[in-house]
């Protein structure tokens, strides 16, 4: 089980590789935007940071269906792992926001649609790691966490609706919408490296927490049999 | 098949109304505590009749929903007190009908405490509600059976766990969240002299979440009964 750190490193370095490019190019060679001036540089960290955050959050879906299909602790450890990077980037995201939203709407918070809709996201996937953290029996509390997890995520599409029905303050989105990008493409380089830069630090992030998992369970099933033949 | 199903379905949840017509553990404590609610809220927002109306709806549906919550938690969790939850799991049958027997009576049990809340609250608040209770009635089953769905599924889940009281309301508020929000924003609405054909698509929103759950839940009960 130690074989898999000799290539996590990899990722790792790649990351802060493409991560360390994506930054220079946003922070510092692409002039700011014509209106809202330096402060729309947090959207190379905001952006990348929740479509990853939605890519862990998918990542813990699918893994949960196949623990339960496949009872394999290993599915459970990616999906556990998976949500907890998951949490870090929606709360990256948040932070980000705010301080965006400070600078250019004048309040750290508002109850606008997209806010409401990652805020909700946050609390349900922190809601999961309590489950999981409050759970007696491993084998209960992977069963449980899977269950949770697939409700939660058919869950986000209702929210994003109701929610967006509620209201809607936030811009619209610039990349995906219908007659093409609105977003100069010198901006998008340093928006698609980052998304890149990004992806590599939740899949390093994702194969050493998974690593720490299965190495608890492993610590676990030793001192189950030494407390048998003790 | 389905007649035997509908049969197992009905033991269940008569065996929940009988042990509470007998105890009276469950409905007394609910109403009791919706009246405490309502009764707080006038403390906390004071006598200013307009700001009550405008924040109606939300107190509303806060005193549905806490007092649900009061009562989904009890639902398992009797079981597990009287140590009945291994007789639950034997019974015959697919597990399909414990769930929706427990999920029957758990929404019984909510609007029975709704029945009480929505006069109580017209008359202590001096609303004029009369003249929109079939729509609001519409509105509460809606929200009471998406609420109730998940709730149901979760109050099974949280059974097992340390800090079990605690876990259910954090797990399932985020949840229903779309719940809270329709049937708060459509109860706005017809109290304010809206018809249903104003809030269509709160009702579609209300009744796609019932569906989606009412049909995915029973399916994954099955993984959270497991011994």
């Amino acid at each position: 089980m130690g074989r898999g750190s000799s290539r996590a490193w990899i990722f790792g370095a790649a990351a802060a590789l493409v991560l360390a490019t994506g930054l220079y190019l946003g922070l510092v060679v692409v002039p700011p935007d014509a209106v809202q001036g330096e402060v729309q540089r947090i959207m190379y960290l905001h952006v990348p940071s929740i479509v990853t955050a939605y890519l862990a959050f998918t990542v813990v879906f699918c893994s949960s269906i196949l623990y339960l299909w496949k009872r394999d602790l290993c599915f459970d450890a990616v999906a556990v792992s998976s949500a907890e990077i998951g949490v870090l980037f929606t709360g990256i995201t948040l932070a980000t926001g705010c301080i965006w939203g400070k600078t250019t709407w004048g309040v750290w918070w508002t109850w606008d649609a997209r806010l409401t809709l990652t805020a909700i996201l946050f609390t349900i996937y922190v809601g999961y790691l309590m489950l999981r953290s409050f759970a007696e029996d491993p084998q209960a509390g992977a069963r449980y966490g899977a269950v949770l997890a697939i409700i939660g995520f058919l869950d986000i599409p209702l929210n994003h609706m109701a929610v967006q029905w509620w209201r809607t303050l936030h811009q619209p989105s610039s990349i995906l919408r219908p007659g093409g990008t609105s977003v100069a493409s010198v901006m998008l380089v340093p928006l698609a490296i980052n998304f890149a830069g990004l992806s590599l630090l939740y899949t390093y992030l994702l194969l050493e927490r998974v690593r720490l998992e299965r190495i608890r369970h492993r610590a676990a099933e030793v001192r189950l049999k030494r407390g048998r033949r003790g | 098949m389905v007649a035997g199903m509908l049969r197992r379905t009905w033991a269940m949840t008569w065996k929940d109304v009988r042990v509470e017509l007998r105890a009276r553990e469950r409905v007394n404590a609910m109403l009791f505590f919706a009246a405490l609610v309502l009764f707080i809220f006038n403390f906390a927002l004071g006598p200013d009749r307009e700001k009550l109306r405008e924040v109606a709806p939300g107190l509303l549906w806060l005193a549905f929903l806490f007092t649900g919550m009061l009562g989904l938690g009890r639902s398992f969790q009797a079981e597990r007190e009287n140590e009945c939850f291994e007789e639950l799991l034997l019974t015959p049958g697919d597990r399909e009908s414990i769930f929706f027997g427990k999920l029957a009576g758990n929404v019984l049990f909510m609007v029975t405490a709704e029945a009480l809340i929505l006069p109580l609250f017209g008359i202590l608040y001096n609303l004029d509600i009369w003249p929109y209770l079939p729509s609001l009635a519409l509105v509460a089953f809606l929200g009471t059976v998406g609420f109730s769905t998940l709730g149901t599924l979760l109050a099974a889940m949280t059974a097992h766990l340390r800090a079990r009281e605690v876990m259910l309301p954090l797990l399932l508020f985020p949840l229903t969240v779309p719940v809270i929000l329709g049937s708060v924003r459509a109860t706005e609405v017809i109290l304010a002299g809206g018809g249903l054909g104003e809030v269509s698509h709160w009702l579609k929103l209300l009744g796609g979440f019932d569906l989606i759950f009412l049909v995915v839940s029973p399916l994954v009960f099955e993984f959270v009964l497991e011994e």
